[in-house]
């Protein structure tokens, strides 16, 4: 009988770069960044790392296939070391692959690692994609991006629910303009300049009804992980430190875009991926006792679906929540407290391991600026491609024994 | 009885009003001032001959189960490819049988109606019981010249067979002549015309009438026995003259005025056009001309006043809308407009791919589950309904003819398109089932949630690097 993850897997140090157009640095030295901070973090020497996985996914274009570009880069001793790559979720999966590797016993510390170098090709957005979408659906789909597809899920939203999508625009400025007010106070953020909800309203137009200020960065950057099992972590007389409490991925079968039974109001796996993990952790409650989420608002209208797919905000009442600052710096669970990926950026196979970073400085009380007062429990959440069709991460981490 | 079973035809969405080519280029070739008046109809980027003689096709098979249909003769001068049949890509867009004989006729503006007389000689000699005659034209002209006024794009086509005919073949006569109006060489993009002068007056206007002349002789007729008199001359004045030559009251307007000359389609165009108002007992010839003539010969019967007439030309000349000069030289490119890095891409085709997925690609079958009746796409083994599951119960199912509702969409700024923005969303089918497709010939400003639907062929991708085009299929919003 599965026992769940909760409490298995200690982290025992986490490196995170600047994030950004690093215009300065190639993969290579993104990764190196991000590990000397953790090895550093954990105090251990980089030869006792026994396994690694990294997460990238457009970097096929960049670093090559195959985990041998992070081999390489960190000059890890002929460890194991595998790619993983599962959309927005990567840095996730590679999260949960080193979780799971040192839950299992089969090895002390592993490390997780998820690197993106996207601001070498030229143009803005992230890079095109219609050949990497399988070769049967480049005869036939549809000329998409992901502003274009997420953009969708607002007037799918305000049709279930009979909202004007003023009002909805509104609630997404409002997200917008807390997560660069957040991005501020970050020096590890990709944009730091906060901005008024007119700025945002007034935005050039990416895809109907998304304007450039609803839409996140697209940035280079990397971090990771050191992970090992409970024991592990006392044996090396770490105290208080970090567990893992869940871990869940739940990924589309086809059903929303093919099967005549979803809303397009919402995101079907969040919501399965969340159930599982609150189970998992043990969380009745989560609008009570989570302390704090990191969310993959890879675009306004995301977040704000998010957070009634999360069991947060009742269906439907997100705009009520969001206009009510229930998700601001000083709101009763604050969201993206270090600019999520509107603002600290994303690096697509980074950006699950940052979100897990910020919670770990939120439980070590060292987030500086934006320390918020006695967090306990963080859920970081990746939603990888399209709202009808996607891959979904959730993670749940806290204080150990909290 | 051997005739016209069933017929319909396609004018593409757009016009380009003339005299806004006038006040644009006139200053550069003065003699277009001479063609200031009306529209001619213009391709959205995404169509080409092929998929205007699919639409064209579609609007006449309405009547006629698809079944019977054992050839299709394709005709124009612009097919997309010069080896590949096109009029394989039509039966497969239009889900023919497998046994179907494909055709094209090509290399002269008479081709269309070559198409159609040879289509009647199958079935009147048994080899085929009814002959889908589908023709399409999309002429690339140079900017400011008398070709970019005068040509229109468009497409129509016919149903021959023995069965419910609403217009009966009276007779054919051919006349050859080497006669060079224009020619276009192979791998060239544009049309070379002679002198206006010569292919009026020793072309039109000498040639019309003696395969007239030829036609009459030969049936012992008179040209005063047919009410609609039909042949193609762009150049008004001489379409006029030619009229008086040839004694006729009934000749046929040539369509200048709202669509222009749609080239080795024109005659079918014209022809769809006169039957949309066509009485029984009118008999109607049909004149096709380039290196000299094709004439055939047709008296509508009472059947016609008992079949629900197609949309026709009638319908889609009346649904239009303007294309401003500058959009219409991008869809043909004829400027070299920046693209952005993003649109660099283009992969190859996996013809193999392909292949194995035609009946998906060209002809949008999807499947449906024996089991529990859900209509799904794509088309994969294990049934999508997560109340079945099944695998091994599909059969095939279309969704080419299925109307649909928009239950989710945007406008694109950012994916790369030649006419932004790109336009896209998802759509549920009325009998169940569900995509994200493509828009296309639609206005972002009225589209919304539960708006009305109708599926198209339209080109997908052209790669113009390997000369490959591919197609599938749209989501075009029905006219309220």
């Amino acid at each position: 009988m599965a026992t769940g993850i909760k409490d298995k897997v200690a982290i025992i140090g986490m490196g995170c770069t600047k994030f950004g157009e690093r215009w300065d640095a190639d993969a290579n030295a993104l990764m190196v960044e991000a590990f000397n901070e953790a090895i550093a973090d954990a105090g251990i020497d980089p030869k006792e790392i026994q396994a690694a996985w990294l997460a990238t996914c457009f970097d096929e274009v960049n670093v090559g296939k195959s985990a041998l570009s992070a081999a390489i880069a960190l000059r890890l001793p002929n460890i194991a070391v595998t790619r993983v790559e599962n959309f927005c979720a990567s840095g996730t999966e590679a999260f949960r692959a080193a979780v799971y590797a040192v839950a299992s016993g089969a090895y002390d510390i592993v490390l997780a690692l998820g690197c993106e170098k996207l601001k070498d090709i030229g143009y803005g957005g992230l890079p095109e994609f219609s050949q990497a979408i399988g070769i049967l659906n480049s005869l036939w789909f549809p000329n998409i991006t992901a502003p274009g597809c997420f953009a969708m899920l607002a007037g799918g939203y305000c049709a279930k629910y009979g909202l004007k999508m003023e009002d909805v625009k509104r609630a997404m400025a409002h997200i917008s303009v807390k997560s660069h007010a957040n991005g501020a106070l970050n020096p590890k953020a990709h944009l730091q300049r906060p901005v008024t909800e007119e700025q945002v309203l007034q935005s050039p137009m990416i895809a109907y009804p998304l304007g450039l200020f609803d839409c996140c960065g697209v940035s280079d950057g990397a971090a990771c992980a050191i992970v090992c099992s409970v024991d592990v972590a006392k044996a090396l007389k770490k105290k208080d430190f970090v567990t893992v409490k869940a871990l869940q991925i739940s990924v589309s079968n086809g059903e929303e875009m093919a099967f005549s039974n979803w809303d397009g109001a919402h995101v079907v796996n969040t919501e399965k991926a969340a159930m599982r993990a609150y189970q998992e952790a043990g969380i009745k409650n989560p609008r009570e006792e989570l302390s704090l989420l990191e969310v993959h608002d890879c675009f306004s209208i995301t977040e704000l679906v998010t957070m009634e797919d999360l069991h947060v905000s009742e269906r439907g009442k997100a705009v009520n929540d969001v206009m009510d600052g229930f998700f601001d710096s000083n709101g009763k669970i604050p969201c993206q407290i270090d600019g999520g990926l509107k603002c600290f950026g994303h690096p697509i196979g980074a950006s699950g391991l940052r979100m897990v970073y910020e919670i770990y400085l939120q439980l070590h009380g060292r987030a500086d600026k934006r320390q918020l007062k006695d967090p306990r429990l963080g859920l970081t959440h990746n939603l990888g491609g399209f709202p009808m069709m996607n891959v979904v991460s959730v993670a749940i981490v806290g204080r150990y024994k909290q | 009885m051997i005739g016209i079973v069933s017929y319909g035809g396609y004018i593409p969405l757009r016009r380009l009003s003339r005299m806004q080519v006038v006040q644009q280029m006139a200053w550069y070739n003065p003699l277009l001032y001479m063609l200031m008046a009306g529209d001619r109809s213009v391709a959205n980027w995404d169509e080409d001959s092929v998929t205007m003689a699919v639409a064209a096709s579609f609007d006449a098979l309405h009547l006629v189960d698809t079944k019977s249909i054992d050839a299709v003769y394709a005709a124009s001068t612009t097919f997309p490819f010069d080896d590949r049949q096109n009029a394989a890509i039509i039966a497969e867009a239009l889900s023919l049988q497998d046994g179907v004989r494909t055709v094209d006729v090509s290399g002269s503006l008479k081709a269309g109606v070559t198409a159609i007389v040879a289509g009647l000689d199958a079935i009147e000699s048994d080899s085929a019981r009814k002959v889908l005659v589908a023709s399409g034209e999309r002429r690339y002209t140079r900017a400011a010249s008398t070709l970019e006024l005068l040509y229109g794009d468009g497409a129509a086509a016919l149903v021959l067979g023995r069965e419910h005919v609403i217009a009966e073949f009276l007779g054919s006569c051919a006349y050859h002549e080497d006669f060079i109006d224009h020619y276009r060489g192979a791998e060239k993009r544009f049309d070379y015309p002679w002198e206006e002068r010569f292919i009026r007056d020793e072309g039109f206007g000498r040639i019309i009438p003696k395969a007239i002349k030829a036609y009459c002789e030969k049936y012992h007729t008179d040209i005063s026995e047919f009410a609609t008199v039909i042949y193609p001359c762009p150049f008004a004045r001489e379409h006029a003259t030619i009229a008086k030559k040839i004694k006729s009251a009934g000749v046929h307007t040539n369509l200048h005025e709202g669509v222009g000359d749609t080239g080795t389609a024109h005659p079918l165009v014209m022809l769809a056009h006169a039957l949309d108002s066509a009485k029984p007992g009118d008999k109607i010839m049909v004149v096709g001309f380039g290196q000299g003539c094709e004439v055939v010969a047709f008296q509508v019967t009472d059947a016609i006043e008992n079949i629900k007439r197609p949309k026709g030309i009638t319908v889609s000349m009346a649904r239009k809308k303007d294309i401003p000069y500058a959009k219409y030289l991008k869809f043909r490119d004829l400027i070299d407009a920046d693209i952005s890095i993003r649109a660099e891409a283009m992969p190859n085709t996996s013809l193999s791919a392909l292949w194995r997925h035609r009946k998906m690609i060209h002809g949008f079958t999807g499947y449906l589950c024996k089991a529990c009746g859900t209509p799904q796409f794509p088309p994969y083994p294990v049934c999508v309904n997560p109340a079945c599951n099944r695998s091994g119960q599909m059969e095939n199912y279309s969704f080419a003819d299925k109307p649909g509702t928009v239950l989710m969409y945007t406008g694109d700024m950012l994916a790369a398109s030649v006419d932004p923005p790109a336009i896209y969303g998802l759509v549920e089918f009325d009998g169940g089932g569900r995509t994200l497709l493509d828009f296309t010939d639609c206005e972002l400003d009225n589209l919304k949630v539960g708006s009305r639907v109708a599926m198209s062929f339209r080109i997908r991708r052209e790669d113009t690097t390997r000369g490959f085009t591919g197609y599938f299929w749209k989501a075009v919003p029905l006219m309220e």
